[in-house]
């Protein structure tokens, strides 16, 4: 193993927009190498976790070494590093690609290029990568290749006359894919005699090893017993394993050098020390300076999670402390709400990675949750010269304290068929956009660029785009700074009784909107009680909107003999379970699931 | 001794009502008849087949069900309660304590079948009215019209029957409050000795279910609950006593056999889709016709058996208990359970109480009228 030549190493990532056949192409290429007979292969190696098949998204990355015998006789490694496909993990995807020394661009020879086909070369190009594209699902009847090749080119501004042509779904193209791979990537650089640099580009938390960094290694070499330093936690430790990995396992070996891609467990007990884009070094002898571009990840939204039941509290802290150990951009503190007891504020990269850790606390941990509304980090600057960095809206100080305040705003690029800007551009107009330009990338296909304040789009922004764009548009991402705005807090009263878990931070010019709409939302949501229950939304003390959930009159089964008793009272069992799953507030039981979907308001459009 | 209940189902009309999803089929002279030597295969079987121990059981009351019973031929009626005279010793004709009730539709007997019913020992006659009105009886999909029902009361008063139930129904398609006070007029003037008033609902798998989708009762919930508090009050002028939430008596002429489900004494299902009750074991014969012809004695084709545990008890003797006017007693409670009803559920009767959705008196708690129209939520505060 330590004898491996490093110009026969090939270390490169696939990008590509979601659903263009990235996990696809991992699998096939995993497949072909010879690593897995296709009888073991379960789609999509890559993707183990249940939801990531489930959604077809990847969310961690993960990396897998194969070996390929290429038609020049000489056998290659092949270190494939997967990405994760969603805006919310961009970090991650940037400190994945500086671990590759090239990358595969799949583009779908139907749909073309999108926006995230675009951020993620600008990335790759970014991280100096080289860059060979492949057209994707050539057998799709729709598919029109040529132009798609076109489009690469003018686009992008690649050469793509010579991209393989394949179907990853029917295994076609696969060898051309193969030997370009060989061709178009170039070997590692690096130093094997210099001091120790390795790159943490993943990590995750075993319970048996302790953290595992998945590095890359530029310079040095490690091996077992090394003395090793992360250089921006200065978390130091002695490597007690490292190796590659195979399919879905971790294959040991004697020692990792300049060039290899592999893993490192050093009896790190939290995966935190082990922060993705860190440098290793070996502490004895350091090397001179760390990789560049280590960068803390700043949670962008953040939400209330809390117990369905309240006395299942202790695991859900113990869930989330689980769960932070694989996940280290999740960020959690003890809050608590009057409407809803002892919680989390929680910290996500975005809206998908909330949605992600909730599914798996109420899968994996299998906890039942009430999620408050997702919100940003606004700045609030007080009168008295203190900044506040609000992330929970029941936290916002009396407005007369209040100089001004102000809101996160992203670039984000939308590109999106001709028949559809006009649509398009509505929608961001109406969340506040801030129009900056549109080029036509050909004569069918748009890409508009836009300022938008980010708690706009945390919500569904992304299924208004989908809805009105009937799933033309691709939608992209990122943080520009903050503005200041004219915000206001949204107040919910159920009965009367203010609700804070339902309080929102709001656009002044939108609260009397969403006001109204929530309240029409709530009334959908509240199941009727033996008495009237008013729905009110209000600012301060003013109220600005009001529905009213009307009394129940009636609810008795008029007869019930011998043959009924069983059926009925499962049915009032039912019923019972129903409530069960609701949240007493004063004396109006709420559902769980009204805390979220009061948020999904454009559908009501 | 135990007191026991007797069901026997009779699963086969002449034509099913657009609102019932009972088990009844119309059927060939043939099936009927082998589902009656069936019947009377499982009744005459059921010492052997489940002997509960040494229990010694006492049948206090007789309810033949369906259905329509009445469109059997007389002798299918005499061959079963022989049966069951056989396998429980029992001599009906000499026991009239033993309260023994056939259900029939108005133009199904006449004063012949009535008289072998009487001879057979049947003391008890429920009869399907449903309405005076017949536009309202032909939109429910009966067979009958008024006249039909008048004819069926008359006889069966002068075949001697002292104690007759005749079923109403509110909220049904095309009834107003003036006919349906109407009807009440006309069936309080006929003096039968026990009214059953139903609010219709639109049961799954019934021609109404389909016609009316989304829909549990045709009438908005303030207009049902006006027809219902008004049949409430009108029985009551008219001397019929609401002894559970859709029965009305006269004094001394409830349903024993009826009541008995809302005690929880035990009782026993005879007949396909029949259920039963005993040593704390809920069961439900197969719902399959056919099977159950072929196969009358077996349990294999239960499609239901639970045991009930000491909670499920509890849970089914609030929630049966408070359906009656004369509620639950701590008293037999206590008996029942070993330990104070105040104790269990002091919480709840507590809130309740608070919400004048129960009263509590003399030891026995009950359903205000707030309560019955909240029945529901009252009885689901008791489960666990």
């Amino acid at each position: 193993m330590s004898t491996i030549d490093r110009s026969k190493i090939r270390n490169f990532c696939i990008i590509a927009h979601i659903d263009h056949g990235k996990s696809t192409l991992a699998d096939r290429i995993i497949e072909s190498t010879g690593l897995l007979t296709s009888r073991e292969m379960q789609a999509q190696v890559l993707d183990n976790m249940d939801l990531e098949r489930e959604r077809g998204i990847t969310i961690k990355s993960q990396a897998v070494r194969t070996v390929y015998k290429a038609k020049n006789g000489e056998e290659y490694i092949f270190n494939l590093i997967d990405t994760p496909g969603h805006v919310d993990f961009n970090y991650e995807v940037s400190r994945s690609l500086a671990a590759c020394d090239g990358a595969i661009l799949v583009v779908d020879a139907a749909q073309g290029i999108e926006a995230q086909t675009l951020a993620n070369v600008y990335l790759a190009l970014d991280h100096d990568l080289d860059v060979f594209p492949v057209i994707n699902k050539i057998d799709l009847p729709s598919a029109e290749p040529d132009r798609v090749v076109n489009e690469i080119e003018d686009v992008i501004g690649i050469e793509a006359q010579d991209a393989p042509r394949i179907s990853a779904k029917n295994g076609i193209g696969i060898d051309e894919v193969l030997e370009k791979i060989v061709d178009k990537i170039p070997a590692p650089l690096g130093d094997p005699d210099k001091p120790l640099k390795a790159l943490i580009f993943d990590s995750l938390y075993d319970s048996y090893k302790g953290a595992i960094a998945f590095v890359r290694l530029v310079d040095g070499k490690v091996s077992k017993g090394t003395p090793i330093r992360m250089m921006a936690t200065g978390a130091t430790a002695e490597v007690v394993e490292v190796g590659y990995f195979g399919a879905g396992q971790f294959i040991p070996c004697d020692e990792l050098s300049a060039g290899m891609v592999g893993y490192i467990t050093a009896s790190i007990k939290n995966v935190r020390d082990t922060a993705v884009g860190d440098t290793i070094t070996n502490s004895a002898v350091p090397c001179d300076e760390a990789l560049p571009g280590y960068k803390k990840v700043l949670s962008m939204v953040y939400c209330g999670m809390y117990p369905a039941d309240g006395a299942k509290y202790p695991d859900l802290r113990d869930a989330l402390e689980k769960l932070q150990l694989n996940d280290a951009s999740l960020n959690y503190e003890p809050e608590t709400s009057i409407a809803l007891g002892f919680g989390f504020r929680c910290g996500f990269l975005g809206l998908l990675h909330l949605e992600v850790v909730q599914e798996r606390l109420e899968r994996e941990y299998n906890l039942d949750l009430v999620t408050t509304a997702p919100g940003v980090i606004y700045k609030v600057h007080k009168l008295n010269g203190e900044l506040i960095e609000l992330t929970n809206p029941s936290n916002l100080p009396d407005p007369a304290e209040i100089d001004y305040m102000e809101e996160p705003i992203v670039n984000a690029e939308i590109m999106v068929t001709k028949d559809f800007v006009g649509p398009i551009m509505e929608l961001c107009q109406e969340r506040r956009g801030r129009y900056i330009s549109m080029e036509y990338m050909e004569e069918t296909r748009a890409l508009l660029k836009y300022e938008l304040p980010l708690n706009e789009i945390i919500y569904d922004f992304f299924d208004a785009l989908k809805s009105r764009s009937r799933g033309y548009a691709s939608f992209d991402y990122e943080m520009k700074g903050y503005e200041k705005a004219d915000l206001v807090k949204l107040d919910i009263l159920i009965n009367r009784e203010e609700v804070d878990a339902l309080s929102f931070i709001v656009h002044a010019d939108s609260a009397y909107e969403r006001g109204r709409r929530m309240c029409e939302r709530l009334k959908e949501e509240i199941p009727r009680h033996l008495f009237e229950i008013p729905i009110q939304a209000a600012i301060g003390s003013k109220i600005i909107a009001r529905e009213t959930v009307k009394a129940m009159r009636k609810d008795v089964l008029a007869k019930c003999y011998g043959g009924d008793i069983t059926r009925k009272k499962k049915l009032l069992e039912k019923q019972k379970e129903g409530k069960k799953r609701m949240r007493q507030i004063g004396n109006v039981e709420i559902p769980q699931k009204a805390f979220m979907s009061v948020l999904k308001l454009d559908e009501d459009k | 001794m135990h007191l026991l209940g007797l069901y026997i189902h009779i699963p086969f009309c002449k034509r099913k009502c657009n609102y019932c999803d009972f088990l009844s089929v119309n059927a060939d002279e043939d099936v009927k008849k082998a589902y009656v030597e069936a019947l009377v295969q499982e009744i005459s079987n059921w010492k052997d087949k489940y002997r509960y121990g040494n229990r010694e059981y006492s049948v206090k009351t007789i309810y033949i069900g369906g259905g329509t019973p009445s469109v059997l031929i007389p002798c299918c009626i005499q061959n079963i309660l022989g049966a069951v005279e056989d396998e429980f010793n029992l001599d009906l004709n000499a026991m009239p304590d033993i309260e023994v009730t056939v259900e029939v539709n108005p133009g199904t007997v006449d004063k012949d079948k009535l008289k072998i019913y009487r001879e057979a020992g049947i003391n008890r006659l429920s009869i399907g009215l449903q309405s005076v009105n017949d536009n309202e009886l032909k939109l429910l999909g009966r067979i009958h019209g008024f006249d039909d029902f008048l004819r069926t009361y008359e006889a069966a008063r002068q075949c001697g029957f002292d104690n007759i139930n005749a079923d109403v129904m509110t909220a049904i398609p095309g009834q107003t409050m003036s006919s349906l006070k109407h009807t009440l007029d006309v069936v309080c003037a006929l003096k039968p000795e026990h009214i059953s008033a139903y609010s219709l609902i639109l049961e799954e798998g019934t021609p109404f279910y389909e016609k009316y989708p989304d829909k549990e009762c045709l009438f908005s919930e303030d207009e049902e609950r006006e027809m219902y508090w008004y049949t409430v009050s009108f029985l009551k002028e008219h001397g019929y006593n609401r002894y559970e939430i859709s029965n009305f008596s006269r004094k001394g002429f409830e349903s024993r056999h009826n009541t008995s489900y809302w005690r929880r004494t035990e009782y026993i299902g005879f007949g396909a889709g029949a259920s039963s009750f005993i040593n704390g074991i809920r069961y439900k014969n197969t719902s399959d016709i056919g099977k159950y012809t072929d196969y009358p004695v077996s349990d294999k084709y239960f499609d239901e058996y639970i045991r009930l545990d000491e909670q499920d008890m509890i849970e089914e003797f609030m929630l049966l208990g408070l359906r009656m006017s004369e509620g639950v007693s701590e008293y037999e409670f206590m008996e029942q359970f070993g330990i104070e009803l105040s104790r269990m559920y002091g919480e709840e009767i507590g809130k309740l109480l608070e919400e004048g959705l129960i009263s509590k008196e003399a030891g026995k708690i009950y359903l205000t009228d707030k309560g019955i129209d909240y029945g529901n939520y009252v009885f689901s505060r008791f489960l666990k």
